[in-house]
């Protein structure tokens, strides 16, 4: 999907090839945060997607029922999003912040609400018979009441450390008032609703108004139930994927933990060799960071993580600090292999001849174009008076370069040097599909 | 570099780790004596927001990662009345993406990680506290990602939802390492109409609507 590099804000980078599926949001939701999770899915606007469901709701009430069908089987975002180990145990420990209610998000919603119920009477008002109408939406409101609380209940769950499932907790989440409100009310509006409905109907026989009402009462309790059955299960199987995963890293924990062992070892052997002792430190810290924080890697699967891959390999060799800043991002494939081999070679000159400890390099992956810039802050050289037999830059860079239709230009002053390279990305047949 | 100030910034620490705590402490008070006073340390939300309210700081050095809800939560409940004359600058050794843009978007006044030198740190003290915004070269990274495709994006409101050409020829420079000097050199620009175009470029991060912003921080997450 050559898509995926042309338009990084929308799709999900690397992995590359995994299945996209949707899920409800549950970080902002509103009802149950089906239509933020479409809407992302889809890549479309929140707004229109709510505005899709109210207009179908008006229209026969097809938009409730696709409203409700979405949220039983939409599983809700993934509990056990891969996150980065340092951000998980922050997030656990309270400390990163939690999910802000924007009101901007919820004004048009309010608008959409109320666009809603006014068509939902002006078709009321042309059609007439209005009394199975009321019980109808109350009910409705009372479940979907019921549902919001499970899902309430279930994030409580991911948070909860403890890792037991406590069948007080199941249903009632952290236990607050809200919780208790949206029980009491979602049951009060739904016994409401079906008190309402036989009402209406009193003049019929008695004995179908009881069937009606047990019936009723079956389907009610089914759909009340229904998605805690079936987020359990779900949940039950993610646990068990959960514990192969805290294996897994738990393996990676030890991994670090040796590594940081060893480096500490060599740092003391030689404590008073100060450039070496900052090569370890700054080596360590980047395998550190880069695992607690980022999950960034440093493999040739992407551009940015060669990139990043190159620099991390010239900063242990050769004791400097290369920070890399890359926006946008597509797959490595062999086209774009020489602007990767240039940028190692233009930060390995920095390295060795600007004479500083930073070099900065940034880059740019456009769908149109790589654009590298290697900077440092060297005392600079005249790239005319290089000799001929010094290959680094006229040959591996420049020429190199030109070789794979791009181009290379190297400027440098007293206040330092920077390399810039641009290589033209093949334009890719979007494949028929 | 902005004018001198005639006084010290008054500055608080605020990080959960005292060993950090102490480290910056020592470097504020030998590099940027003179320019930087150090008056409190705090270690969580609580904490914090006792020290702003009684040393009524210029300049808050806010840990991403506090406990009790992370350095948003500092900003959030901040007490009205010190909004305007207390700046935040946000210190972090996490670079995840989603967290520099919350933390920005919740009021600071920019961004630097914890890796930065004392006179970096010092200098990027002074420019906050000046009313000014700061970018290390990854927010500047992160920014130009962030707004990444929006040219063609017709949303709400436009003129929050995109950078002008300049803004991100800016951020651009700024990412690739230059120092504000050097981006007005490079671009035939005073100082000044860079500092400008930076505080326009933070306005509209914290400002904008885009709901892309949002999403772009929590997919970048799924890497």
């Amino acid at each position: 999907m050559c898509d995926d590099c042309l338009d990084m804000s929308t799709a999900p980078a690397p992995p590359l090839s995994e299945v996209r599926r949707a899920y409800r949001d549950l970080h902002e939701p509103i009802i149950g945060g089906v239509a933020g999770g479409l809407a992302r899915h889809l890549g479309l606007p929140r707004l229109w997607v709510r505005a899709f469901f109210v207009a179908t709701s008006a229209l026969g009430g097809l938009g409730v029922a696709l409203y409700s069908g979405l949220w039983l089987m939409l599983p809700a975002e993934q509990q056990f999003t891969p996150q980065a180990p340092g951000l998980e145990s922050a997030t656990r420990g309270g400390r990163r912040p939690s999910r802000i209610r924007r009101l901007t998000d919820l004004g048009p919603v309010i608008a959409l609400l109320a666009l809603g119920v006014g068509a939902v009477l002006l078709f009321e008002a042309f059609v007439g018979r209005g009394g199975w109408l009321w019980p109808l939406v109350i009910g409705a409101v009372g479940v979907a009441l019921l549902w919001r609380q499970a899902d309430e209940a279930q994030r409580e769950r991911w948070l909860d450390s403890t890792g037991r499932i406590d069948p007080v907790r199941v249903v009632l989440g952290d236990g607050s008032w809200a919780a208790y409100g949206r029980l009491l009310a979602g049951l009060g509006l739904i016994v409401l609703a079906v008190l309402l409905f036989s009402v209406r109907g009193g003049s019929l026989a008695i004995a179908r108004d009881v069937t009606v009402a047990a019936l009723l009462g079956v389907v009610g309790l089914g759909i009340v139930i229904g998605p805690w059955v079936f987020r359990l299960a779900s949940e039950l199987t993610s646990e068990r994927s959960e514990r192969v995963r805290t294996q897994e890293r738990a393996d990676m924990a030890a991994h670090l933990h040796d590594s940081v062992l060893q480096t500490l070892a060599l740092i003391q052997k030689n404590p008073g060799d100060a450039a070496s002792v900052a090569r370890l430190a700054r080596s360590q810290e980047r395998d550190l960071r880069a695992w607690l924080y980022s999950g960034e890697s440093l493999d040739e699967s992407s551009v940015a993580s060669a990139l990043r891959g190159v620099a991390a390999a010239i900063e242990d060799a050769h004791a400097i600090a290369v920070d890399v800043v890359t926006v946008g991002d597509c797959p490595m494939d062999e086209a774009l292999r020489p602007v990767v081999a240039a940028t190692r070679e233009a930060i390995t000159n920095a390295a060795k001849h600007a004479g500083v400890g930073q070099v900065d390099v940034y880059a740019e992956v456009s769908g149109q174009a790589v654009d590298v810039f290697v900077r440092d802050r060297g005392p600079g050289f005249d790239p005319e008076r290089v000799p001929a037999d010094r290959y680094g830059v006229r040959h591996s860079i420049v020429d190199r370069m030109q070789r794979h239709g791009g181009s290379a230009e190297v400027r440098s002053n007293p206040e330092g040097t920077e390399v810039r390279l641009h290589l033209p990305r093949p334009t890719q047949e979007e494949p028929h599909d | 570099m902005t004018e001198p100030r005639t006084t010290p910034v008054r500055v608080v620490i605020v990080d959960d780790h005292a060993m950090f705590r102490s480290g910056v402490r020592g470097e504020l008070t030998t590099v940027g004596a003179g320019s930087v006073e150090v008056l409190a340390e705090a270690a969580d939300v609580d904490e914090a927001l006792a020290a702003v309210v009684a040393h009524q700081p210029d300049v808050v050095l806010l840990d991403v990662h506090l406990p009790g809800g992370g350095g948003v939560e500092v900003m959030r409940r901040l007490p009205p009345a010190l909004r305007g004359s207390t700046s935040f600058l946000a210190l972090s050794v996490s670079d995840a993406a989603e967290d520099v843009i919350g933390t920005i978007r919740g009021g600071a006044r920019g961004y630097v990680t914890k890796t930065i030198t004392g006179p970096e740190l010092v200098s990027a003290i002074g420019r906050v506290a000046d009313g000014d915004a700061v970018f290390s070269p990854r927010l500047a990274g992160f920014v130009l990602d962030a707004f990444a495709g929006s040219i063609d994006v017709s949303a709400v409101d436009e003129d929050l939802d995109r950078l002008t050409e300049r803004e991100r020829e800016v951020m651009r420079l700024i990412a690739r390492g230059y120092a504000y000097k050097e981006v007005a050199k490079e671009l035939f620009i005073s100082i000044k109409t860079v500092e400008t175009h930076m505080s326009s470029v933070l306005r509209k991060l914290q400002l904008s609507s885009r709901h892309e912003l949002t999403r772009w921080a929590s997919d970048r997450r799924l890497l």
